[in-house]
């Protein structure tokens, strides 16, 4: 999804000073990249689908900080967020409970391929793939949780303000 | 399919169940109660297919033993996997009806369901990570579940609580560590074969201690049970039945028989120690009990006092120095008042909830002669308070009078005589009940209330008449599925066999 270019642009008064904004314009193409990168080689390389998901999470994070809430929630809205967790979890389970209909549980069972290709190792890329989208969807929720969570309560402090 | 190839499903169907619920009712909010019936019905129906199995270990991943993590049935995990499963079904029935009170109802069904994963898992694996990773799901669904309702105190008891597991878990997930370290392996069969070469060397002993105080936490023995009497009153009526019933028993009690006798093995030191901690429970616990005054809360002090009986009973079956029958005849005692526990207990949980239900208090002097407005309620929870405090011919005579003459013959009389005080002291504590909320005045304000509805009855009934069957069959179980739980706990060597089994 293409997000507005007024949202994302440095004279746009929300969000932190154009400096940050500018950087973080430079950057962010990056840091998705080299997620995916960790997520993607993760059977190959250390890392994987848990330190993967972390960087693209503090993507969002940093994405939600420099230019303000509508640009992230552009991208990943909350009910996305949940929806991609729930189901990403799921197929999860469901892929080692395929494997149990070729024999066992968590069985490898696809063609392992030539060892160091990027499609080998069986199911462990897709394995991978699940838990950084997992990781990535539940960790910014959980920051939009707590920040949506601390709006809220100071909204409520602002109008029990105003009342007195 | 048979049981053989299907033994995984009992961690994979709950676990897929709990995310498949939270995607569907994005959709049709009606739809979580069908999807927890059915897989928590599901899941009972294979439990009792279980118990018609041969031992057997399945090898997840077709991984050879030492390697790969096994998942290993014998008596008594196919014991554990019926409590559990039996008892989660019973509660998802009552939440349907009783749950209404709440907000975010499948979130909860969906914790529920991943507390059943984390219970089912510690159970049937062999592998000691692998109970490490399940006791933290099970744990923190059940955090989370704790502090349900949101209200104050409901969150100050699910923080305790939640700080005292972390560190329980803590210590256990060092204990693990310290046995990799020496042995190299977590498989729990070839971990047993190492220490057997090992010996209890001062390592193994200091990981002994941190075990007894991790999962002592987790089954709330005495110097450990701080968190109890708060988060389990504190939680909606139908988890309180499945952490007070089933979840202390299944990641508590279950994982330190499991490893003190078929990994470590019998053990006086380790013995006394259990006996001791047990003793001391079922004092602390009952003489807390009785002054209560929230019926709650004086039934999580109960679950203390009564797991002091279980604790006992496996103490006394861990010593050597014992003879074998009559250390075989209190490990017996023990498990039979563990089943007998999670029944009584959960179905008291259970019928405190249908009186809150109804007339919106927990305070047990408040209430009175509910038994001509909520008859079946009343009686089921009159036959639940009989099982409690051992009156014959209910379960819980049995199973503390085998624990009893079991101390008595092995000498211990004064464990023996504190069992039966605790006894007497409990069924002190739940005449008083009885005279408070059953018989007596009924207050002017409860003259309109009506009986509980069906889908809250239906499963008082089933445990009852549970209570009864279980007390009055007493001569028939003692060649049955029980005797096969002990004879896998006595005997560490065919646990050590499955190394080469799956």
């Amino acid at each position: 999804m293409a997000t507005k270019p007024e949202l994302i642009s440095s004279e746009n008064p929300k969000g932190m000073t154009p400096v940050v904004k500018t950087v973080v314009r430079f950057a962010m193409g990056i840091v998705f990249m080299f997620g995916w990168y960790i997520i993607i080689y993760g059977h190959l390389t250390p890392g994987g689908g848990f330190a993967g998901g972390t960087i693209l999470a503090c993507g969002y994070v940093l994405l939600t900080l420099a230019f303000g809430k509508e640009v992230a929630l552009a991208k990943m809205s909350d009910r996305a967020a949940s929806i991609i967790d729930n189901s990403c979890a799921f197929l999860f389970v469901a892929v080692p409970l395929v494997g149990m209909a070729f024999g066992y549980f968590f069985l490898n069972f696809p063609p392992h391929g030539k060892p160091f290709d990027l499609v080998s190792a069986g199911v462990i890329p897709l394995y991978n793939i699940l838990i950084g989208l997992k990781v990535t969807s539940s960790l910014f929720a959980i920051f939009l949780a707590l920040s949506i969570f601390g709006r809220f309560v100071s909204k409520l402090v602002e109008e029990a303000e105003e009342e007195e | 399919m048979t049981m053989q190839t299907t033994y995984p499903l009992f961690t994979a169907l709950p676990l897929a169940a709990a995310f498949f619920n939270l995607l569907v009712t994005k959709i049709n909010k009606k739809a979580a109660d069908y999807i927890a019936f059915l897989a928590a019905g599901t899941l009972a129906v294979l439990a009792v297919l279980t118990v018609f199995e041969q031992p057997f270990a399945y090898r997840v991943g077709g991984f050879p033993a030492p390697w790969g993590i096994l998942l290993v049935s014998d008596g008594l995990s196919s014991l554990m996997l019926v409590i559990v499963n039996v008892i989660a079904f019973l509660s998802i029935i009552y939440s349907i009806k009783y749950m209404t009170t709440y907000t975010a109802k499948p979130k909860y069904y969906s914790l529920f369901l991943l507390m059943l994963t984390g219970m089912n898992g510690v159970v049937i694996t062999g592998d000691l990570f692998n109970i490490y990773v399940f006791l933290e799901i099970a744990s923190i669904a059940s955090y989370a579940l704790v502090g349900f309702g949101c209200e104050h105190e409901e969150l100050e008891a699910s923080f305790k609580y939640l700080i005292l597991g972390s560190v329980a878990s803590t210590v256990i997930l060092f204990g693990i560590a310290f046995l990799y370290s020496m042995t190299g392996t977590l498989n729990m069969p070839d971990l047993a074969r190492q220490i057997e070469i090992l010996g209890i060397n001062k390592a193994v002993a200091f990981v002994i201690a941190m075990f007894i105080m991790g999962f002592g936490l987790k089954a709330s023995t005495v110097p450990f049970h701080a968190w109890l009497p708060d988060a389990h009153p504190s939680a909606p009526a139908p988890i309180s039945a499945m952490l007070s019933g089933v979840l202390i028993k299944a990641i508590g009690v279950y994982a330190i028989a499991r490893i003190m006798f078929n990994v470590i093995g019998p053990n006086e030191a380790v013995s006394s120690i259990l006996m001791f901690l047990g003793a001391l429970s079922m004092v602390v616990g009952v003489f807390l009990a009785v002054g209560q005054s929230d019926f709650k809360r004086m039934l999580a002090y109960h679950s203390i006092s009564q797991m002091g009986y279980v604790t006992l009973g496996l103490g006394l079956g861990l010593n050597p120095n014992v003879p074998p029958a009559i250390a075989a005849m209190g490990l017996f005692g023990g498990i039979y008042h563990m089943v007998n526990h999670a029944v009584f207990k959960s179905l008291l949980f259970l019928c405190s909830g249908s009186f809150e239900y109804r007339t919106g208090t927990r305070n047990r002097y408040e209430m009175g002669g509910l038994i001509r407005k909520m008859p079946v309620t009343s009686v089921t929870c009159s036959i639940a308070s009989l099982s409690i405090s051992g009156v014959p011919p209910f379960n819980g005579f049995w199973s503390k009078l085998i624990i009893i003459v079991a101390l008595i013959q092995a000498s211990y009389y004064v464990y023996g005589a504190i069992a039966v005080l605790v006894a007497f002291m409990t069924l002190l504590s739940f005449i008083k009940l009885q005279r408070f909320v059953l018989f007596g005045q009924l207050p002017a304000r409860f003259a309109n209330i009506k009986e509980a509805p069906f889908g809250m009855t239906f499963p008082l009934v089933v445990l009852a008449v549970l209570c009864i069957g279980l007390g009055l069959a007493y001569p028939f179980i003692d060649q049955s599925v029980l005797q096969a739980a002990r004879d896998a706990l006595l005997d560490k060597l065919s646990y050590m066999g499955y190394i080469l089994g799956g």
